[in-house]
């Protein structure tokens, strides 16, 4: 099982951890919800949870709960610019489908 | 794929539900938007790069509004149609775009009591409309920026701006079809921006040095509230002052004579702005001007050489500093932090002397561009309801004292100024004359005990008021002050439940310095209205006994008084007249009580008189 940041992707988590301060990593989570089924979660981590999985890659904790875990095993994520917006993109081999905003999806 | 950002562990977002905010700096010279991304707060750009837009619209008679670096480029061009620095006009009046006017190469529209109108190729518009094309900018380049609607923001408004000035911003974004979550002051917004709000409780000083305005605001932060505790500054002082000192030194220098062509008085000050922004890294620049004659020119200038040419303009905004320090009643040593804000407080000198003043080093860590956007960003953000458990509800206060006009002139204050908002406060009120059946309301703003002397914002009239004897009525007068610093007054008879309301829309407006000169001319008055007030009141109490008597006499004074007793009733009256519009309150007291005591008799008689009509045709029984 694993989890795995690009550069660009470690640097930009690095960077907002400093700038706020506290956080021990990154948590990734599958919520049941959206258009297309199931969505992905971004959240920083003061404190881990019970059943927590901790994966550590370019030096960033990635932190994910074992339910969301069997959904997100493999996944890469980037860091990326397009147009004026930027933010965090995931590759997931799950992935089946999606909706068309790319917001949600099944696997 | 949608791009994501981090959230607050558990805060968050359903997909399509994201709570997108933005802080704006809507700037009389410039303009940005910022926001909070994975829990940093950076002001936003445009494709180019630039964060700061322009303040600057340009109306082309297709219709189309240019708005940004485009428009103003083509000022010059263009001048009637391009409009700059429409802060400044933002929920004015007539009277003060006259004055104004003067300053601005616009046409204004030709018509009366409206809101003045700028006419350009595309149509007439008002202040709020080109402050909604550039707020509609900020808005495209937030949702381009964040890919997805947002759900609310938060704008910054100078401290001294009045309720109609915030009206006029607030009526612009909605115009733009922006939600704004609130209003928020530039100086507090700058405070935010680097914390001060979660840090100690104490005075703040925020020195804002922008290209043609200067501010200096005194904040009291106090149990997580920032308190304005006075502002001032110079609407017409700023970092292009400081270009035109270095201009007018280089003219002296190459020689210059003839200053009237205008091509050439512009390359020397766009040298000398270029000049000003080189020495603020360095200790030496070199310029190079073409002169008239074709001929190309090099001048070398020192930083010290701009100290000297800057530093009577410095002087003049630490006097202002000095000022409202004085205003606020504390001294520099109070102040535990002064936070830099605007373009013009990157040079050095600026930076040194102010630090100097306040003995401290001016917090200079946020590009002073950005700040407020940035401060104004953080505020949306929690707003939006993206921080767990309302990690600070920041709240403001009002610039100035609302209130009443009451008998005589006098303002009664229901919501005195510094109070945080929202705030609603009510009052009773009742009626001065028998059968009076409608009162009007008159709003005020200021700090002076008289009414002349404060702003008018509203009048309006409660009618349908039961006819009752005067003092008989309760008339519940609520003033209520949203986040926004906007006011509801509402007047509501309690025994009919008659009510009316008023809500301060755009009217006049007053200057920043005009603001200033109310708190000040309110202390240095203070004793003087004292005595205004206490010989207002004792008139008042003057025109209420003779208006008793007066009604008295008519009804049945010919009944029950003699012609005798009628004389000296009457000369009592007429000598408390006389007095009454004298101005000895010692005076005037007496008279009253002179008045009191001749009708003494007449008034038990008429208590007797009334009794008496009340028990005929009943038996002594029904009263046991």
């Amino acid at each position: 099982m694993a989890i795995s940041l690009t550069e660009k992707a470690a640097n930009h988590i690095q960077g907002f951890l400093d700038q706020r301060g506290k956080g021990i990593g990154l948590r990734l989570a599958v919520k049941t919800s959206g258009c297309s089924g199931m969505a992905y979660v971004m959240e920083f981590v003061d404190e881990l949870e019970e059943g927590d999985e901790v994966f550590e890659d370019r030096g960033i904790k990635v932190i994910i709960d074992p339910k969301s875990l069997v959904y997100l095993d493999g996944t890469e994520i980037d860091f990326a610019k397009e147009g004026l917006n930027e933010g965090f993109k995931f590759s997931n081999p799950n992935e089946k489908d999606r909706c068309g905003c790319g917001e949600s999806f099944t696997v | 794929m949608a791009l994501l950002q981090i959230s607050e562990p558990g805060m968050s977002t359903k997909p399509h539900e994201h709570r997108l905010a933005a802080g704006i700096d809507l700037g009389t010279t410039n303009s940005l938007v910022a926001t909070v991304r994975s829990g940093v707060p950076a002001t936003l750009t445009d494709a180019e790069g630039d964060y700061l837009l322009p303040s600057v619209v340009r109306y082309l008679s297709s219709g189309e509004a240019i708005v940004g670096s485009r428009a103003r480029q083509a000022a010059a061009d263009d001048p009637y149609n391009t409009i700059a620095s429409i802060k400044r006009l933002m929920g004015r009046g007539r009277e003060d775009v006259t004055t104004l006017a003067g300053r601005m190469p616009y046409h204004f529209v030709d018509e009366e009591n409206t809101v003045p109108r700028i006419h350009t190729a595309a149509g007439d518009f008002t202040a709020m409309q080109v402050s909604a094309d550039i707020l509609r900018v900020l808005k495209q380049r937030a949702e381009d920026s964040l890919g997805g609607d947002l759900s609310g923001v938060v704008i910054t408004v100078p401290a001294y701006f009045d309720d109609a000035q915030r009206q006029a911003t607030k009526d612009a974004a909605t115009l733009a079809g922006l939600n704004v979550f609130r209003l928020l002051n530039e100086p507090t917004a700058a405070a935010v921006a680097y914390g001060l709000d979660k840090g100690a409780e104490g005075i703040v000083a925020v020195y804002d040095l922008g290209g043609g305005t200067f501010d200096i605001s005194i904040l009291r932060l106090n149990k997580g509230v920032f308190e304005v505790l006075s502002t001032g500054g110079d609407s017409a002082l700023g970092g292009d002052d400081f270009d035109h000192a270095l201009a007018e030194w280089m003219i002296e220098q190459l020689g210059v004579t003839d200053t009237s062509d205008p091509k050439l008085m512009r390359r020397i000050l766009n040298a000398a702005h270029e000049a000003k922004l080189a020495l603020s890294d360095s200790l030496e620049t070199r310029i190079s001007v073409e002169l008239a004659d074709g001929e190309r020119r090099e001048l070398s200038v020192s930083r010290e050489q701009l100290n000297k040419l800057i530093d009577p303009l410095i002087n003049k905004t630490v006097m202002a500093c000095r000022r409202a320090l004085r205003d606020a009643d504390v001294t520099a040593g109070e102040v535990l932090d002064v936070v830099m804000v605007g373009g013009s407080t990157r040079v050095p000198r600026v930076r040194e002397r102010i630090s100097e003043f306040f003995g401290r080093p001016a917090l200079v860590d946020i590009d002073p561009d950005q700040v407020v956007a940035i401060g104004a960003a953080i505020q949306a953000d929690i707003l939006a309801g993206n921080k767990p458990d309302e990690e600070m509800l920041l709240l403001d206060v009002i610039p100035l004292s609302l209130g009443i006009e009451t008998m005589g002139g006098l303002t009664e204050k229901i919501i005195p100024r510094n109070t945080t908002i929202p705030v609603a406060r009510a009052q009773e009120f009742t009626t001065f004359k028998d059968g009076q059946t409608a009162m009007s309301i008159h709003v005020v703003q200021g700090e002076r005990e008289v009414v002349d002397e404060c702003r008018s914002l509203a009048r309006f009239t409660l009618r349908e008021i039961p006819p009752m004897v005067a003092g008989a009525a309760r008339i519940r007068v609520t003033f209520q002050v949203d986040a926004d610093g906007l006011l509801n007054v509402e007047a509501r008879e309690e025994t009919s439940g008659v009510s009316a309301n008023v809500e301060v829309k755009p009217s006049y407006g007053l200057t920043d310095s005009e603001i200033e000169h109310m708190l000040m001319d309110s202390m240095a008055h203070a004793r003087d209205d004292m005595q205004a007030r206490a010989l207002r009141e004792q008139q008042v109490e003057a025109d209420r006994v003779i208006e008793a008597i007066q009604a008295a006499l008519h009804k049945d004074g010919g009944e029950l008084l003699s012609t005798d007793e009628r004389g000296l009733i009457e000369s009592a009256r007429d000598n408390l007249i006389e007095r009454r519009n004298g101005s000895d309150i010692g005076a005037i007291k007496e008279a009253i009580k002179a008045v009191e005591s001749a009708s003494e008799e007449y008034v038990a008689r008429r208590m007797n008189k009334s009794v008496q009509s009340m028990m005929a045709g009943h038996k002594v029984e029904e009263f046991e």
